[in-house]
């Protein structure tokens, strides 16, 4: 298999294997979550289960003022990895002429200097993730191996897509190849470890948010 | 043309001075990117090379080939080159047919045994004995173990012969392959395209007859001077990829403006050709510059990479429904696993025994 033949595939039969798994393990794991429900309680609760659910989706986004030090950079950085991220992925127009192809559907791109700004941020923020994860005793204690795989699979998305527009130490249809190959790895991966929370977060803040607007029973 | 003739006699003879053909030498040298001290070698192998004998054989193809390096644009000095060597056997171009072009091949086999250049254009069907494509009543692939074993080397033109092209596309109906696929104990030479540039094939050529011996190549077998770089690499719109600046369709104004045709599906990123230096049409243009993306011609399996008009950045096959389907499997698993909680859970309460106030007091 030469290097076109390789591209042809990660682009074809590898990109349906990662998005059938993918989204047949997120679609389970997601809607199994929910189908667990949440046993019926038989007492008025004296607050609202709903403001509460809502009301903490809300502020977890705003937590930073009662962080400790280590808490608040962890914060920071991982704000600052998941806008660029998410900047990169959404407003990259190759990302956009990809979504068109998929969903039929696009939107305007942000220029480049703006893509290559919130690259570089992600990027560096990642590295700054790891780099305490491994410096703070209390962090790595609580890091097992799965912290660091997913690390991984989130950072050569960057890495190689970084790669890619630039041309940097290999040929395009090489880096091309890597940076897709490096995405369906996170895709396959993602249901089944951590980066699950790419939808289970809002699922979890509400639930907690749930629990603490009960109140306890009405008199 | 007299056998004893060398180039730059039969040049002098069609009215091209000295002076032309150094000029032609010293673009050659350019054009591979050999030194400039070498367009005198080249000059001076060339001058004095007699026309070795050249057998081209045309197997599964579609005449593509032989139109582009005898039609591109007329006459030029990379015509007269081609007319240097002796062309010995080549449907197209022959005049003999029948049992008299097959004897042609035979005398120039034996006569030239261990020395001529085999020049090969489609691919060589091998499903079913080979039966999809025969010439003379004989199989391509007879042929070609045939003419091979007595070939210097083998210059396999156009991308059916170098890589098996559109009759190798899926589902390859013929069992189509390519000539580095049977032969493989003699020098081979792929000069991919679809078809090949005209000054690329001649270049080649005449690499062989100054050096007698085929250029450096690269992992696929293409000569390194051609196909060292991408067409995205030497694009005259490279800036507004890099500014990321897309034409969206074919006529707004990115286009109007000759902005990068990525978006469009252009595949110059992946394709290595000379296309964006050499030019084509004697340097008139190349696709790009007619407002075309590349479909990625003179790389292997390029029918089969998808849609000519889908982005590199966008799937190759139909992911959409693949995900439609996973969703769909994904969600029924979930409902499915649901219900046999929700059984589960009602089966241990139905079991549970009921815990009394006679049991906490120990009765």
């Amino acid at each position: 298999m030469d290097a076109q033949e390789l591209l042809i595939w990660v682009r074809g039969t590898g990109l349906q294997i990662a998005a059938a798994v993918f989204v047949l393990g997120m679609s389970y794991r997601m809607l199994h979550l929910l189908l667990i429900g949440r046993k019926k309680s038989l007492a008025e609760a004296r607050g609202s289960e709903w403001a509460g659910g809502l009301r903490t989706m809300w502020q977890r986004n705003f937590v930073l003022p009662r962080l400790s030090p280590r808490g608040r950079f962890t914060f920071v950085a991982g704000y600052v990895f998941h806008l660029g991220f998410f900047v990169t992925l959404f407003f990259l127009s190759q990302h956009i002429a990809l979504f068109r192809a998929v969903f039929g559907f696009g939107w305007p791109a942000l220029p480049r200097g703006a893509i290559d700004i919130s690259a570089v941020l992600a990027l560096a923020a990642m590295v700054a993730l790891l780099a305490h994860r491994l410096v703070d005793p209390v962090k790595r204690l609580l890091s097992d191996y799965q912290d660091y795989l997913t690390w991984a699979l989130s950072f050569l998305p960057l890495l190689t897509g970084f790669m890619l527009l630039r041309e940097i130490a290999f040929e395009y249809v090489t880096l091309l190849t890597l940076h897709i190959a490096s995405v369906e790895l996170l895709l396959i991966a993602a249901p089944f470890t951590n980066l699950a929370h790419m939808f289970s977060t809002f699922i979890s803040r509400w639930y907690n948010g749930a629990v603490m607007g009960f109140k306890g029973i009405q008199t | 043309m007299k056998e004893h003739e060398t180039l730059e006699q039969r040049l002098g003879e069609q009215g091209v001075s000295r002076r032309a053909f150094l000029k032609f030498c010293a673009a050659l040298a350019t054009m591979m990117a050999l030194p400039p001290s070498s367009a005198g070698a080249i000059a001076a192998a060339l001058s004095q090379a007699k026309r070795p004998s050249v057998i081209w054989l045309s197997f599964q193809e579609c005449t593509g080939c032989t139109e582009s390096l005898t039609r591109s644009h007329s006459p030029t000095l990379e015509s007269l080159i081609f007319d240097m060597i002796s062309l010995d056997y080549h449907h197209t171009l022959q005049a003999a047919s029948g049992h008299a072009a097959e004897q042609a091949r035979d005398e120039a086999m034996k006569a030239f045994y261990g020395k001529y250049l085999l020049l090969v254009d489609g691919s060589i069907p091998l499903k079913d004995g080979g039966v999809y494509s025969t010439i003379a009543g004989r199989t391509n692939l007879d042929m070609l173990e045939e003419a091979a074993k007595g070939a210097a080397a083998i210059v396999a033109v156009g991308s059916c012969a170098a890589f098996g092209g559109l009759p190798n596309a899926q589902p390859n109906p013929t069992g189509a392959v390519a000539v580095s696929d049977i032969v493989r104990d003699k020098p081979i030479v792929n000069i991919s395209g679809c078809p090949p540039i005209p000054s690329v094939i001649t270049g080649v050529l005449a690499h062989y007859l100054t050096f007698g011996e085929l250029p450096a190549l690269d992992e696929l077998g293409r000569p390194k001077a051609f196909y060292g770089e991408t067409i995205h690499d030497r694009c005259y719109r490279r800036p507004f990829y890099d500014q990321g600046k897309f034409a969206k369709t074919f006529d707004d104004e990115g286009a109007r403006n000759g902005w990068c045709l990525y978006e469009l599906g252009c595949k110059g990123p992946t394709t290595h050709n000379a296309c964006a230096t050499t030019k084509w049409n004697g340097g008139a243009g190349f696709p790009i510059e007619a407002g075309h993306g590349c479909i990625g011609c003179s790389e292997p399996k390029f029918w089969d990479a998808g849609s000519f008009y889908t982005p590199l950045s966008a799937p190759a096959a139909d992911v959409a429904a693949v995900a439609q389907v996973s969703m769909i499997a994904g969600a029924g698993a979930a409902v499915a696993m649901g219900a046999l909680d929700r059984a589960k859970k009602q089966k241990l309460q139905q079991s549970r025994e009921k815990l009394t106030v006679a049991d906490l007091k120990g009765d």
